[in-house]
């Protein structure tokens, strides 16, 4: 009985040592919040940062590019991390609050279009898929393919590539209720990979080298040329997403409230340095041109 | 030593007892405590969840919830839609292709459970003997105790492609597969309970169609299950509210494809996995984050329902066989 308690005790003891905060004060301290999208990558950098600057803590937290920049408005984070440009309403009402955000710009995405690797499609123009992702077009046949229905796979509505197919191939008409929401673009490749009949889409990088699947040249309109977001070596293509060739390509952005000052200032330009876009490479996005 | 104590109890032994009763009153106040606190907590959560989902109505009118007259830029004209598609220029609640899809989920999985579960659960407590029994109920507890994570992974990697095979569906995730998946979870449920309810009808009844010559089988078919047939639907209620509620293995198996639909092999999205894929990262206080508290107020009702309906028919069970 009386052991019990002594057990009991130590336990309660032990877990109570759990509930004291461990996020001592650093001398200094920067908040990253925003797009889904650049989390990872958000991560990354600032992992390797830190690495470079042990007294510099960086924390960084996804939620969307919307919660980001509101968050930078309220001045409850010093960095909104953004897949997509600021709006001007918001840059408003920043200005409204007494900030002045500056847009810095530190990495391309490509979209890719995937289907499965016995999918005979050859190219589809935007809008083709527009057609595919409303539910205009419901056979492959229509496009050019075998005769079998489409199966159409997209991501969860919190993601902000949802929210940038939807604004850039979709111009912000509504999915069909029949695309299937996958948890993440490792997912979207795990189905297609089984799925004859499917396509999706996703960060470019998450489809290279994987034999079932196809990454689909995509036409910006129907006379100009397809082009593939990969090389035929199997890398990104980084001349396409410069120039933007690639029709669905998109700058990722942080946001600051104020000119940059002090750590701040050395955590954007690291970024923008060789030693930053090589983390951006190596996450598998396409660095910034010339850097 | 042992003896000497026995017999002759010293007011040291006689004080220790004191303090042990002290314990004893410490620990039933902490018991008393403890109930009182769960039941504290299922008020909150039932207030904080209604308070939270009845301000969606703040910004939007309760005909939202069923559906939307919007403008279709290729009919050229304005379409009654029902659809769930919260991130949009135009939001859309509907929960209509929602609750379509928990029922096309829950129905098909409390019907499989049932068939396979009232047939376990009769031949353990009528036909197996112990020794059989001694080994099977344990096994049962293990299926019970498998994650859900898991059936749901098994389900998403291996079933999925097998079902495929065989009907050749177009969605190679869909309800049914989800249905398989959440009638594993939910079959030791049933069972367990059917079991107790077969066991809960009297020796006397069985002796008595015993001796009236009937068969094992007809003793079964028309003697018992039919005295335990309240028992057995409140199981299946049970049962229907934890498949409607079960969450991991639809967010994995079934696509999530918000369709309005009856079509079993087609892909949905019912109102557990939409609160699990929306809720993380949904802005609070924004009308889409009411809209999903909201969902879970309709399923936490119909849950809540469940269970207090099989409750009812069990209390009402035992009473009718004590007499």
């Amino acid at each position: 009985m009386k052991k019990s308690f002594v057990k009991m005790w130590i336990v309660i003891a032990v877990s109570s040592l759990g509930l004291i905060p461990f996020a001592w004060a650093q001398e200094k301290n920067i908040t990253v919040k925003g797009s889904d999208t650049i989390v990872i990558l958000g991560q990354r950098l600032a992992e390797e940062y830190m690495k470079l600057h042990p007294e510099t803590a960086i924390q960084v937290t996804g939620g969307g590019s919307g919660v980001g920049i509101a968050a930078l408005i309220n001045g409850t984070t010093d960095i909104a991390n953004a897949s997509r440009p600021i709006k001007s309403s918001e840059i408003a009402k920043a200005k409204q609050a007494g900030y002045y955000p500056e847009e810095f710009k530190v990495a391309l995405d490509s979209l890719a279009v995937v289907v499965n690797s016995v999918n005979p499609i050859q190219a589809l123009s935007l809008k083709q898929l527009l057609g595919i992702y409303t539910g205009r077009i419901n056979n492959w046949k229509e496009v050019g393919g075998s005769d079998q229905p489409i199966l159409r796979y997209c991501r969860e509505s919190n993601s902000g590539t949802y929210a940038f197919f939807k604004e850039h191939v979709l111009k912000n008409q509504d999915y069909a209720p029949d695309c299937q929401s996958m948890p993440g673009t490792s997912a979207v490749a795990n189905a297609l990979s089984k799925d004859e009949a499917g396509i999706g889409y996703g960060g470019a990088a998450y489809f290279i080298n994987q034999p079932q699947l196809k990454i689909v040249p995509i036409k910006k309109d129907d006379k100009s040329e397809p082009v593939n977001p990969v090389k035929p070596d199997g890398t990104l293509d980084y001349e396409a997403a410069w120039n933007f060739l690639y029709p669905i390509t998109r700058y990722l952005y942080m946001y600051t409230g104020f000119k940059p000052r002090g750590e701040i200032k050395n955590y954007l330009d690291w970024i923008l340095s060789p030693d930053g876009q090589k983390i951006v490479e190596e996450v598998g996005y396409v660095p910034l041109k010339g850097k | 030593m042992r003896s000497m104590s026995v017999s002759h109890p010293t007011t040291h032994e006689l004080l220790s007892q004191k303090g042990f009763r002290l314990k004893e009153w410490l620990i039933e106040r902490m018991l008393v405590a403890a109930g009182i606190t769960s039941i504290a907590i299922i008020l909150l959560i039932f207030l904080f969840l209604f308070k939270e989902g009845v301000q969606f109505f703040k910004t939007a009118s309760p005909f939202d919830l069923i559906g939307k007259t919007v403008f279709d830029p290729y009919e050229e004209r304005h379409v009654f839609k029902m659809m769930w598609q919260a991130v949009s220029v135009l939001p859309k609640y509907s929960l209509i292709p929602l609750i379509c899809g928990s029922l096309l989920v829950a129905l098909p999985a409390t019907i499989i459970a049932a068939v396979f579960g009232i047939g376990c659960a009769i031949y353990l407590s009528e036909m197996a003997s112990a020794q059989l029994r001694e080994f099977l109920k344990p096994t049962l507890e293990l299926l019970a105790g498998i994650p859900s994570v898991v059936i749901g992974f098994f389900m998403l990697t291996l079933a999925a492609s097998f079902f495929q095979g065989i009907f050749h569906t177009k969605f190679r995730l869909n309800a049914f597969v989800g249905a398989v998946g959440v009638a594993i979870a939910t079959f030791p449920i049933i069972v367990t309970l059917v079991e107790d309810a077969l066991r809960a009808v009297p020796r006397d009844l069985r002796d008595a169609s015993y001796a009236l010559g009937a068969t094992k089988w007809q003793t079964i078919w028309d003697t018992v299950v039919p005295t335990a047939i309240s028992g057995i639907s409140a199981a299946m209620i049970l049962g229907f509210g934890r498949a409607l509620g079960e969450t991991m293995i639809v967010v994995m198996a079934t696509g999530k494809a918000p369709i309005v639909t009856g079509n079993i092999f087609s892909s949905v999205r019912t109102m557990t996995a939409n609160i699990a894929a929306e809720l993380g990262s949904v802005a609070q206080g924004s009308e889409h984050y009411y809209a999903l508290f909201l969902v879970g107020s309709v399923l936490f009702t119909m849950t809540f329902v469940l269970n207090l309906t099989s409750e009812i028919i069990l209390t009402k069970m035992r009473r009718k066989l004590r007499m």
